[in-house]
């Protein structure tokens, strides 16, 4: 009988992937918060799931999730603007105009951009974890990239 | 897509170094809560071992390199696949084993669990672990107080397939006639087993 992999080697082999679109999605910090919410979600939910299934896209849809209710939460709590929040508690890294730039873009258009560079998602994979047609997940990473080109 | 010089798309695809510590703190904690199974490789006098356990106990020590991904492999789908790396877990087992290859302990206390062994096997497996510390039996015995006093051969096979070395001491049943036997982990480390023992007594 198949089944899914022991859950450590999903973890192992996903996690930098997760890391990197969460990073770019709330901040370093808020970060590590949501990697943990992501993967415990994942693990419960995990004997359950179809051992066909795509493991990345599936934890990425999960860590979306996770992102959208962090930043929902923040957006309460702060009504200001989201990317100037981002921007402000990151620490300054070698890169850091790149992801001051990510952090001003709009949520959805953040998101495509990171699933695909970020965790190396396809659009149709975008699509589901962002929960839109695929089209609708070209259009968000087509504009997602325009505006990070023109602002660097 | 354009090629990865695009320097936006470098950074964005910038390693995570960071990404290996949350995932360490993740399985620890899932060790804790959440996950079902968790493992060690824990280095010994004897060589790295791999150590498995669930709520219940221990359910592996295996000498390695043993095929490590196997062993997991197997155990996710007859247990479950909620396994996590966690050597925090595994310290009560971790501490005994080391106190013992010190020969600071005479019997193991962190619990097993025995939720697979069954039959004769389990039988088997009972009679060896009450084998007193520093003590031979010989397989024939065994299979006397597993309930069958002629089945020595099959008492061998039974110890064969022990999933707990050393905590299950099956180096310590030989033949009847003085001849050291069988080892899963190579006749070498029943000797040192059995050496460790005769020197702490």
């Amino acid at each position: 009988m198949a089944s899914v992999p022991p859950f450590q080697q999903t973890l192992e082999a996903h996690a930098d992937a997760v890391w990197r679109y969460l990073r770019g999605m709330v901040g370093g910090e808020a970060a590590e918060d949501c990697f943990q919410e992501t993967f415990l979600a994942a693990l419960r939910a995990y004997p359950r799931l179809d051992p066909d299934s795509n493991l990345r896209a599936w934890l990425l849809t999960i860590a979306h999730r996770k992102a959208i209710d962090h930043l929902r939460r923040r957006r309460r709590g702060q009504p200001e603007q989201l990317g100037d929040e981002i921007e402000a508690e990151r620490e300054p890294e070698s890169d850091g105009a790149i992801w001051g730039s990510v952090a001003m873009l709009p949520p959805r258009q953040r998101a495509a951009v990171l699933l695909r560079y970020g965790a190396d998602l396809r659009h149709r994979e975008i699509a589901v974890a962002i929960g839109c047609s695929e089209e609708a997940a070209r259009r968000s990473l087509h504009e997602g990239l325009k505006r990070l080109r023109e602002t660097l | 897509m354009s090629p990865t010089t695009d320097p936006i798309e470098t950074a964005l695809r910038s390693p995570a170094s960071e990404a290996k510590s949350a995932a360490r703190r993740f399985a620890d904690r899932a060790a804790q809560r959440g996950a079902d199974l968790f493992y060690a490789q824990e280095a010994s006098p004897l060589g790295e071992l791999l150590l498995v356990a669930g709520r219940r106990g221990l359910i592996v020590l295996r000498y390695t390199p043993t095929d490590v991904d196997a062993t997991l492999v197997e155990l996710a789908e007859r247990r479950s696949p909620r396994i996590v790396e966690s050597p925090a877990a595994l310290d009560p087992w971790r501490r005994e084993l080391s106190e013992y290859f010190d020969g600071a302990r005479r019997r193991f206390e962190a619990p097993i669990d025995w939720q697979d062994l069954a039959g004769f096997r389990r039988r088997v497996l009972a009679a060896t672990a009450a084998i007193p510390y520093g003590e031979l039996e010989s397989y024939k015995t065994v299979a006397t107080k597993a309930g069958s006093p002629k089945a020595a051969r099959a008492a061998g096979n039974a110890l064969g397939s022990n999933p707990l070395a050393i905590v299950i001491p099956c180096h310590r049943v030989r033949h009847a006639s003085g001849g050291l036997g069988g080892y899963t982990g190579g006749l070498e480390r029943k000797r040192r087993l059995l050496a460790i023992e005769s020197d702490a007594g």
